[in-house]
């Protein structure tokens, strides 16, 4: 395959809260790329900065408190943390997307999905006057809506759950982004819904190319959905690799907890496996590896030394001293 | 819908009728007319016949269903101590209570309303500093405190306003300036805390995901939610001011509902108190009513239960 330019590249991205306790280091120093058509999983604990990487990619850090104080955020080659407010409104839904975590709420209890739905479709240039409700029934039957000209005039309450994520998923699609980022979009969903919907997100990446960043704590989704896989521990991406290398060689002390922390069917087990200890609280850091403290290999130098990157494989590098 | 609008009715009316019953039971427990209208020197006899002609020595339910069947035709009796009906005394009082409930409402919609919003929005401003300040200022001050202080600067110092009485539009500005904060505090609070909740909510932030413009965000999804529990407190408020506040038609010596009601208390003025008392039943139970309705309209998950 021939290298290709990325379509989302992301530099030393730094996000830091300032709070009255001190300055809280959500993200710090997370670097990253993303092909065209590419799916890449974040994983992680909660509070791991997942979520915070991906609002920060928006430009919709929580506000006074946060900020982006430094790297670059680039799409297509163009930096989006040098934008405007204004001109981020015309990146933001037609360029990059999000899907929320929450199906239950994403939606205005108040306002039909068909209202919803088309009043994204009007802010684009080429969609104003009529034809806009055919636009948004087509967009339902894309998501496999059924009767979608019955639906269009619902409310969020009068929809199941799995429904009402396909209905942000039809709002995401709908002014055809090149990079969509799924923030644990399939959390709440159970089971079987789950599936589905991520079935229709493969389809959907298909047939438009779209490149997908998939925000998850659950390995199977990773392992089902993404080609590569970032971890994140204390606002740093600790291990980065092809999905398949992750998984036959979690080479980061973390990763490697992270998967003993997935339950087996098939092994019988008295207690389920879990990482000691708590994540660090973001504003008091260590000054070595923040993983240090439940590191089962933890030595002298990962107490002084945040460890630099180290590549175990192609395309595979960790963070760790360890692996020296 | 219309089941919806039926089915609030018939418990308006059923609410209605135990408050009735309430204000009988409560009425007739706080001590013999009779005996406070004659004084202590009056004899057995004289007693005797004036209770028979209030209608006091019948049992108490003959008395309640007599009640009762006047109450549906809206007659209250005779006042013990005016000596007139009832309810021309209500009617005649209840114009200058809802002209001043009217101007309080008003002015705590206009301000306390928007004032409440764009401290919620201008999070953390000094804008929204001075309306937390002024909120809280207006909540836990008495208000016949503020009357007083009003009084002696524009009244007494400054002689702009007048300072008791019905008359002319100046007289309103003082009292309903009063009530008006009192009501207007409370729109603020609950403005802004309405609206800070509904601006961190999934929807907010997902219509900002989309790309909506600011503007878009706030007055088209975030206003529309935030209003649903301003409401219902819009309502009480109402309510609460056409029963008309004793302390401030007291201190101004306004000719309103609540004067006429706390003089209906203390001289045990039955029919007084039973009919001020039933019209601010009824104001609180048809506001309540009207914000019911109101609601279904603003929240469909409501609308089509």
């Amino acid at each position: 395959m021939a290298k290709q330019a990325p379509v989302l590249e992301v530099q030393d991205l730094r996000t830091y809260f300032y709070t009255r306790t001190g300055v809280v280091k959500a993200v710090d120093g997370v670097s990253f790329s993303l092909m065209p058509g590419e799916t890449l999983g974040i994983v992680g604990e909660s509070g791991s900065g997942k979520s915070m990487t991906a609002l920060s990619i928006m430009g919709l850090v929580p506000k006074p408190a946060g900020k982006t104080v430094g790297g670059k955020v680039l799409l297509d080659g163009e930096d989006l943390l040098q934008k405007s407010n204004s001109e981020m409104r015309q990146i933001r839904g037609r360029k990059i997307c999000m899907i929320l975590q929450d199906p239950m709420t994403s939606l205005n209890p108040v306002y039909t999905v068909g209202n919803q739905l088309i009043e994204t479709l009007r802010m684009r240039e080429d969609a104003r006057g009529h034809g806009l409700k055919e636009r948004a029934i087509d967009l339902l039957s894309k998501v496999k809506i059924a009767s979608p000209e019955t639906r269009i005039g619902n409310y969020p309450h009068q929809m199941s759950g799995g429904m009402r994520q396909r209905v942000v998923g039809a709002i995401a699609i709908s002014g055809s982004p090149k990079v969509l980022i799924a923030d644990e979009a399939t959390t709440s969903l159970d089971a079987t819904i789950q599936y589905q919907y991520l079935q229709l997100l493969r389809e959907l990446q298909k047939d438009t190319g779209l490149s997908i960043i998939f925000i998850t704590h659950d390995f199977g989704i990773v392992a089902k959905m993404c080609d590569r896989v970032a971890v994140m521990y204390a606002g740093k991406m600790v291990e980065f690799a092809p999905v398949r290398d992750l998984f036959n060689k979690p080479s980061h002390p973390y990763t490697e907890a992270l998967m003993r922390s997935v339950p087996n069917v098939d092994e019988e087990v008295d207690k389920l496996y879990a990482i000691e200890g708590q994540p660090p609280a973001l504003d008091k850091l260590p000054v070595g590896c923040p993983f240090a403290p439940r590191c089962p290999y933890v030595f002298d130098r990962c107490l002084h030394e945040y460890p630099t990157s180290v590549t175990v494989g192609e395309n595979h590098h960790a963070h760790c001293w360890k692996l020296i | 819908m219309q089941r919806y609008i039926l089915f609030r009715g018939i418990q308006a009316l059923f609410t209605l009728w135990i408050l009735s019953l309430a204000i009988f039971l409560s009425v007739h427990l706080t001590g013999d007319p009779a005996q406070y209208l004659l004084g202590s020197e009056a004899g057995r006899t004289e007693y005797e016949q004036l209770k028979k002609n209030l209608g006091l020595d019948r049992p108490l339910y003959i008395q309640y269903i007599d009640f009762m069947g006047d109450v549906v035709r809206a007659d209250f009796g005779k006042s013990h101590i005016l000596g007139r009906s009832a309810r021309e005394v209500l009617m005649e009082r209840f114009p200058a209570t809802l002209q001043l409930a009217s101007a309080a409402f008003l002015i705590a919609l206009v301000v306390g309303i928007p004032l409440g919003i764009v401290s919620a929005v201008k999070r953390d401003t000094p804008i929204d500093m001075f309306a937390k300040f002024f909120a809280v200022l207006g909540i836990a001050t008495p208000g016949f405190w503020i009357a007083i202080m009003l009084i002696l600067l524009f009244g007494a110092i400054l002689g702009w306003l007048p300072t008791f009485g019905r008359g002319g539009l100046d007289h309103f500005v003082l009292p309903s300036f009063v009530l008006g904060w009192a009501a207007m505090a409370g729109m603020v609070r609950l403005g802004r805390s309405s609206m800070l909740e509904v601006l961190d909510s999934e929807y907010v932030k997902f219509a900002r995901v989309k790309g909506l413009s600011e503007r878009l965000v706030i007055f088209k999804h975030a206003l529309k939610n935030a209003i649903i529990p301003l409401l219902t407190f819009s309502g009480l408020t109402l309510a609460g001011l056409l029963n008309g506040s004793v302390a401030v038609e007291v201190v101004f010596a306004w000719p309103g509902i609540g004067r006429l009601m706390l003089q209906g208390i203390q001289t045990r003025d039955f029919p007084i108190v039973q009919a001020t008392v039933l019209a601010a039943g009824l104001f609180y139970i048809l506001t309540a009513l009207l914000v019911d309705i109101l609601y279904a309209y603003v929240n469909p998950k409501i609308r089509y239960e």
